[in-house]
């Protein structure tokens, strides 16, 4: 497998929401508006790169038997660096996220890659797997935002281009639900074609 | 390079290591970010007050005061001065009694008990439902009305407040909050 192919696959493939449905917690949570979306995508690829990365460097001298404790303090690491971040230079995006940003510890895919992919491969594939898987998650989660903005608020990156209310239920929790499961069943169809 | 032992004592080492140094990297990443932040969340405060209350030439953050609301709770008072006349007040004011979480306002008041502004500080309500009453069409309502005659109470209850469409319970929680604003500028007096 060539860098290239190692990049896209994280983008349909083997998309972390669509193929692998995982870190579904955020995703349902977080897409109430495509700027949401992106941002929580964003700072979830951006800890994907660093704890693949750092991984990936350490992986042979780490014992097998604390591999996961030693991943598990990297990513946490990784993640409290980007709510510091967050919270100092986009205070606004930092307010809506809130406490999805410290969730990003557990989501699956962030360990799942550590675990599966880091751990196996090179330093530069690791990061170029943890780019990709969090782009392809990042446009996973833009595309719902968006998605659930336009039918719920009427509006699109906060542009408003009806007036009055949307259909709510897009909004809450349930849209979420429903959302999510059409665009799998979507993307699934066109890819068997 | 081979693979490290599962032995007792490289896990022991290994485990240290990566903690010490993430520690470390934690440490100075706060230390970097420490005043950006301090000063993101001044400037939230501040630039909530400037659109509560008339333009004012002193620094209302310095000059705060608390003040009791009557109910055991008291509140942070920020006095907007133009020179040395006061123009008005910026209280931030909160209440429990939301649909989900604290609500926490912003509201400004003439030196007289009239509402000048209010602005929604923080709030968990339901989207699309409750998080109206941060839009003007609810908020609104409430400028330039005195609450001396202007009873805080959405229809339902009596008064003469129009509730949001299916979330009463956060129009009622707004209007708690901002009574306690009310209560706590006018028991504490004019200073």
């Amino acid at each position: 497998m060539n860098q290239l192919q190692n990049f896209t696959k994280g983008f349909v493939r083997e998309n972390p929401i669509l193929m692998l449905v995982l870190g579904c917690c955020p995703t349902l949570a977080t897409t109430t508006s495509a700027v949401n979306g992106l941002g929580m995508g964003i700072a979830t690829a951006f800890v994907l790169v660093g704890s693949n990365t750092v991984v990936a460097m350490l992986a042979n001298l780490i014992p097998d038997k604390v591999r996961i404790p030693s991943f598990i303090i990297i990513i946490a690491s990784f993640v409290t660096v980007v709510d510091l971040l967050m919270k100092a230079y986009v205070p606004d995006l930092y307010e809506t996220l809130g406490i999805f940003i410290p969730l990003i510890v557990v989501n699956c895919i962030v360990l799942g890659r550590a675990e599966a992919f880091a751990s196996k491969n090179t330093v530069l594939s690791s990061a170029i797997d943890g780019l990709g898987m969090g782009l392809g998650f990042t446009m996973a989660l833009g595309i719902l935002g968006a998605f659930r903005e336009i039918l719920g608020s009427g509006s699109v990156f906060n542009y408003r281009f009806i007036q009055g209310d949307g259909i709510l239920v897009f909004i809450l929790a349930p849209g979420a639900f429903i959302a999510l499961g059409y665009f799998i069943a979507l993307v699934n169809r066109v890819k068997n074609k | 390079m081979a693979k490290t032992e599962s032995t007792f004592k490289n896990m022991v080492i290994s485990l240290t290591l990566i903690s010490l140094v993430a520690s470390a990297c934690l440490g100075f990443v706060y230390e970097m970010t420490r005043e950006p932040i301090e000063l993101a969340n001044l400037n939230k405060k501040l630039s909530a007050i400037r659109q509560v209350v008339p333009e004012f030439t002193n620094n209302p953050n310095d000059e705060m005061y608390m003040l009791p609301t009557g109910d055991g709770d008291s509140l942070e008072i920020y006095p907007a001065k133009s020179g040395n006349e006061i123009v008005g007040y910026a209280v931030n004011t909160n209440t429990s009694t939301g649909f989900s979480g604290n609500i926490s306002l912003m509201a400004g008041f003439k030196p007289d008990g009239t509402i000048i502004n209010i602005t929604v500080l923080e709030q968990k309500e339901t989207p699309g439902l409750g998080t109206k009453m941060a839009e003007p069409a609810f908020k609104d309502q409430f400028k330039d009305k005195n609450p001396g005659n202007f009873i805080l109470k959405v229809k339902n209850d009596g008064g003469p407040v129009d509730a949001i469409t299916a979330a009463t319970i956060s129009s009622r929680a707004f209007c708690h909050a901002v009574q306690r604003a009310y209560n706590a500028l006018q028991k504490g007096g004019e200073k």
